[in-house]
Formats: C-alpha cells, sequence, structure tokens
C-alpha cells in the first residue's frame, strides 16, 4: 500500500481563529476516506490546503509523491476535484464544459473528445451532451461535475459533500458512480455531513470537530469502539421524566434531545419490557449507527 | 478590504495555460458575437453620429479638423476603454464571485496569477475589437483614409490592456457589483471629461490640463487623434511608455489584491 496523501499536523488560522488545529492522516491507494464533520469543522479548509490553494501555517502535506504548496500545480494535474457548489460553466454545453476544462490540464482536443463519450455514459448524461447546463436538474448537474472531475483520468478525486442538497434517488446514483470509481482502483477523499453517506461508502474516516480529529477508523471500528451496540428512541409526553427515573437506571448511558430521551445500551431487552408496560410512550428500538457516534463525539449542540 | 499579506506581493508567476482560460473567454463571446458588437458599438456611435453632426454644425472645424473627425478619434479611444473596462469589472467579477469560474479552475492545474493574466489579455483583446469597429465605420464614412490608422489596432489593444488592468484592481476590492458604479462615476466619467475626448485639452483651465496630462486616457488620444489626421504623433515613446506603465503597475497591484481575496 502506498500513501497518496500524506498529512502531518497541519494547522491553519483565519485572524484569531485557528480552524485547522494539527490536523494528520493518510490516505492509501485505492480507498475511499471520508472526513466527516459538522459546519466549521474545518472539513473543507483541509481540501483547500491539500489543494494548494491556501498555505498552511505549519505542517506538511504530501500529495501524490509531491510536496504541496511548493509542487501544488502539478500535484493537481493527477487530481479530479468535485467542488461543493458544481461551479459548472453555465455558458456552455455539457460537453463544452468537459472540453473547456480538459484544456486546463494541457489534453489536446481530440484526447478530451475521446473520452466524453465513456464520461458522459457514466455520468448518465448520454443524450444531454449539448444542453445547456440551466436545463439540467441538481442530481445531473452534479453528475457532471464529477464527470469533469474525471476528463484528466486522475488516480486522486476530492469530493466536497457530493450529495448536499439532492434528493436520495440523485444521492442514490452517485453513490452507485463513486463505488464504480472505487472498483477502478481510484482513491476518493470526501467530506460529508450524512453519516449514511459515511457508512456505505468510506473505507475509513476521521471525525472532525473544531479543526481537530476527534476519532478514525472504519465506521464498524468507531461505532464498536465509541458506542454501546444498541438504542432505543423514547419519545412522548412522559418521556423525560421516564428517562430521569428508570431510563438511567437501566441503560448504559442516557441523552435527552427535546422530547427524545436516546438510551444506549449493551442490552435492551429489559428497557423494551418496561417501555411495553406503559401506553403514553413512543419507542423505536434499532442498532447504534455512525450518526450515534458523531453525536457523541461533537456533542448536539447546534454549529451554525 | 483586508490588506495585503507580504507574500501576496511576489512576483506574478504564470504558465503557458493561462492561454486556455483566455479561450474560454473567447468561447463565450464568439456565441454572442454579433450581438455584443452591436451593442459595443451603439452607444459610442449615437455619440459620435449626434454630437459629431449637431454640434459640428456649430462649430465646423476644431484645431483645423472638422468636429465629427476630432469627435471620431476621441471616440475610439473611450470605446475602447470603455468596452475593457465592463469587461474586466462585470464580466470578470461575475466569472470571480457569482459563477464560480475561477474557482473551478484553479482545482486545476492553473494558477490564480495564470486566470488574471488571461482576464486582463482578454478583457483587451475584447476591446481592440470593440476600437477597430469603430475604426471601420470611421473608414466607411470616409472620416479618415490615412494608412497610419491601421497603427489604430495594436494600439487599441494597449488601450484595453491598460484599463483592464485598472479595473480589475477594483475588481478585486469590490464586494459586489453596485461598487462600479464608483469607479465610472469617480475615475472614468471625469478622465472621459479630461483627456480631450469631446473637446481639446487646451480649453481647459492649466490645473486641470496638468491633471489631465496624467490620465492614462489623454495619452491615448494623444496617440489616435494624430493618426486619425493622417499624421505621425508627437513623442510617441512617451505616451505608450505611460500607458505600459499603467498596465504593469495596474496589473501587478491587481493581482496581488486578488490574492489577498481568493487565496486564504
Amino acid at each position: 500500500m502506498t500513501a497518496v496523501l500524506d498529512i502531518r499536523d497541519l494547522r491553519k488560522t483565519f485572524g484569531a481563529v485557528e480552524v485547522v488545529r494539527g490536523i494528520s492522516l493518510t490516505l492509501e491507494r485505492g480507498e475511499c476516506y471520508g472526513l466527516l464533520g459538522p459546519n466549521g469543522a474545518g472539513k473543507t479548509t483541509t481540501l483547500r490546503l491539500c489543494l494548494g490553494l491556501t498555505d498552511p501555517d505549519s505542517g506538511s502535506i504530501t500529495l501524490a509523491g509531491l510536496p504541496v504548496p511548493r509542487a501544488a500545480r502539478e500535484a493537481r494535474s493527477k487530481l479530479g476535484v468535485v467542488p461543493q457548489s458544481d461551479c459548472l460553466d453555465p455558458d456552455f454545453s455539457v460537453i463544452e464544459n468537459l472540453v473547456v476544462y480538459g484544456r486546463y490540464f494541457g489534453l489536446a482536443d481530440r484526447t478530451i473528445m475521446a473520452r466524453v463519450p465513456d464520461l458522459l455514459a457514466f455520468a448518465g448524461l448520454g443524450g444531454k451532451g449539448g444542453a445547456r447546463i440551466q436545463m439540467l436538474s441538481g442530481g445531473m448537474k452534479r453528475r457532471l461535475a464529477l464527470a469533469r472531475a474525471l476528463v484528466n483520468d486522475p488516480e486522486i478525486l476530492f469530493l466536497d459533500e457530493p450529495t448536499t442538497g439532492l434528493d436520495p434517488q440523485a444521492r442514490h446514483l452517485i453513490w452507485e458512480g463513486l463505488k464504480r470509481l472505487l472498483a477502478q482502483g481510484k482513491t476518493l477523499l470526501l467530506t460529508t455531513h450524512f453519516m449514511d453517506e459515511a457508512e456505505r461508502l468510506c473505507d475509513r474516516l476521521s471525525v472532525m470537530d473544531l479543526g481537530r480529529i476527534v476519532a478514525t477508523g472504519s465506521p464498524r471500528e468507531l461505532i464498536q469502539a465509541h458506542i454501546e451496540p444498541e438504542v432505543v428512541e423514547v419519545y412522548g409526553d412522559g418521556a423525560a421524566a421516564w428517562g430521569e427515573q428508570i431510563g438511567k437506571a437501566l441503560a448504559q448511558r442516557c441523552e435527552r434531545a427535546g422530547e427524545t430521551v436516546f438510551c444506549y445500551t449493551r442490552e435492551a431487552r429489559p428497557i423494551m419490557q418496561d417501555l411495553e408496560t406503559r401506553g403514553d410512550l413512543k419507542y423505536l428500538h434499532r442498532p447504534a449507527n455512525l450518526e450515534d457516534v458523531f453525536l457523541k463525539l461533537t456533542g448536539r449542540d447546534l454549529r451554525d | 478590504m483586508n490588506w495585503p499579506r507580504a507574500k501576496d506581493w511576489r512576483a506574478p508567476r504564470v504558465s503557458r495555460r493561462f492561454v486556455y482560460v483566455w479561450r474560454r473567454n473567447f468561447l463565450v463571446w464568439r456565441k454572442l458575437a454579433i450581438t455584443s458588437l452591436l451593442g459595443n458599438l451603439a452607444d459610442p456611435l449615437m455619440y459620435m453620429l449626434g454630437l459629431g453632426l449637431g454640434l459640428g454644425t456649430l462649430m465646423p472645424e476644431v484645431n483645423g479638423t472638422r468636429y465629427i473627425v476630432f469627435l471620431a478619434a476621441g471616440t475610439v479611444a473611450y470605446s475602447t476603454m470603455n468596452s475593457a473596462t465592463f469587461e474586466a469589472l462585470y464580466s470578470a467579477f461575475s466569472r470571480m464571485q457569482t459563477q464560480k469560474t475561477w474557482e473551478s479552475i484553479m482545482n486545476a492545474p492553473l494558477e490564480l496569477d495564470d486566470i488574471v493574466l488571461a482576464e486582463a489579455l482578454w478583457a483587451a483583446s475584447k476591446a481592440m475589437l470593440s476600437g477597430l469597429a469603430i475604426l471601420i465605420i470611421i473608414w466607411v464614412l470616409g472620416l479618415s483614409h490615412a494608412g497610419l490608422t491601421l497603427w489604430i489596432i495594436p494600439l487599441a489593444f494597449l488601450i484595453g490592456l491598460t484599463f483592464a488592468s485598472l479595473a480589475l484592481v477594483m475588481n478585486a476590492v469590490s464586494p459586489n457589483y453596485e461598487f462600479f458604479l464608483y469607479y465610472f462615476t469617480l475615475v472614468v466619467t471625469p478622465m472621459t471629461l479630461l483627456c480631450g475626448v469631446f473637446f481639446p485639452v487646451e480649453r481647459l483651465p492649466a490645473t486641470l490640463q496638468a491633471v489631465s496630462g496624467v490620465l492614462p486616457l489623454f495619452h491615448a488620444i494623444a496617440l489616435v487623434r494624430p493618426l486619425v489626421a493622417g499624421t505621425i504623433p508627437s513623442t510617441p515613446v512617451l505616451h505608450v511608455a505611460v500607458m505600459l506603465a499603467y498596465s504593469l503597475a495596474g496589473f501587478y497591484l491587481a493581482l496581488v489584491l486578488t490574492r489577498r481575496r481568493l487565496l486564504v
């Protein structure tokens, strides 16, 4: 296994705020790595630092074997980027977007045109080559942004919140595309705040909060290491009182968010038995997931 | 506005790939070329013909030439300036801020320096076409047949580059489109009135003449007007040097301020 991205003790300050506070991580070839974090965790800044678009205050970055920011331009030639706001060119058709972007990599027009049919097929935009950008749906635009990031046949892809703002059908299509890329051996680094996305796609992930990495591992490892395996969510008028009197005693951990009580436990049966005797409370029993880990590590406070 | 940091002042670092950014803008322009050219032409043409024919009857000759010929030379410079200014303000701002075209380009192996250079050269190219369009009308109307007018074509590129560079400085510090109105009200319009587009600079009070002498449009017109009249301009090297100095200083300052804005 070779590291395609190696970040050591990266720091970045904006004004008085240190937004990246000592991040280290290593991406192995062919893996999908996720950066998870609430808004303002420093995910996008970390990506910008890796692209050489902003200089770190300290720390080192090696991308595709090249030092960044010093050789950022050359490193970017081996990279594909899907930005958060697609940044497609509204003055161009679908194909023109691909051709014009491919030229930025120094590719000859005939090289790009030879790749276009595959890229369009990959993006599910087969019949849309001549369409104007304004005519595309949100999902199509994102798929085109993904195809555009592949125009230089990169080894590595950076995806900044690739499915934010898309409907479920469109999200599944993007996920299918990303899985195909992984099957081809590409390396993906994606930021997201969707836990199901991270759980589905990522081999490994880091949970970021306030500029730091607070946990790293595979989704399964993180769930095992940080959280009790079962969750009972209890809601209804008496939920809070029930949590204080009974929930706390029966579960390893109880958290309240508004009118809902979350009981984290290794053995849910006693809790379920108690709840079955009561008619006033609704409840949901489920296995613990990444979202529970995320909320435990980053808290339930809003980050606006 | 944030003050530039030490690293923002480093020398420009451009690659030959800036050409692809220029081509991108050219490709967009080509789709709307006819409407764009007509739009660029309509306004200066109406001024030139309206004022030239109307005022021309009141003052048949200005400094020994017909007023409409006098005005036509001013219009070439003024319309080239306007074309470059509009492109480097509103269009460049759209690409930088609204459409985030620059952002996507910077994810490719290009630097911000390549983009700012391409924008300056593109605005100059487009302005050259505007100048050329006015020149063609001058030829068609028979206002000038001098072979020397061919020099106006490369000169229009330099005029365009000068005003594109200055406009890109404004682009770098502008919070929104409305901000550009200040530039027109405080810089472009006074310059147009002071630099001899509509009447000879010598008619101004001495202090205003002195101000006019340091403005780039003055030097542009000092070259265009003799060429239209079919004579070789006096001190051409000085006028070209002043415009080059404005271009280079403007471009460098625009680069520094744009780095400060985007490379954070």
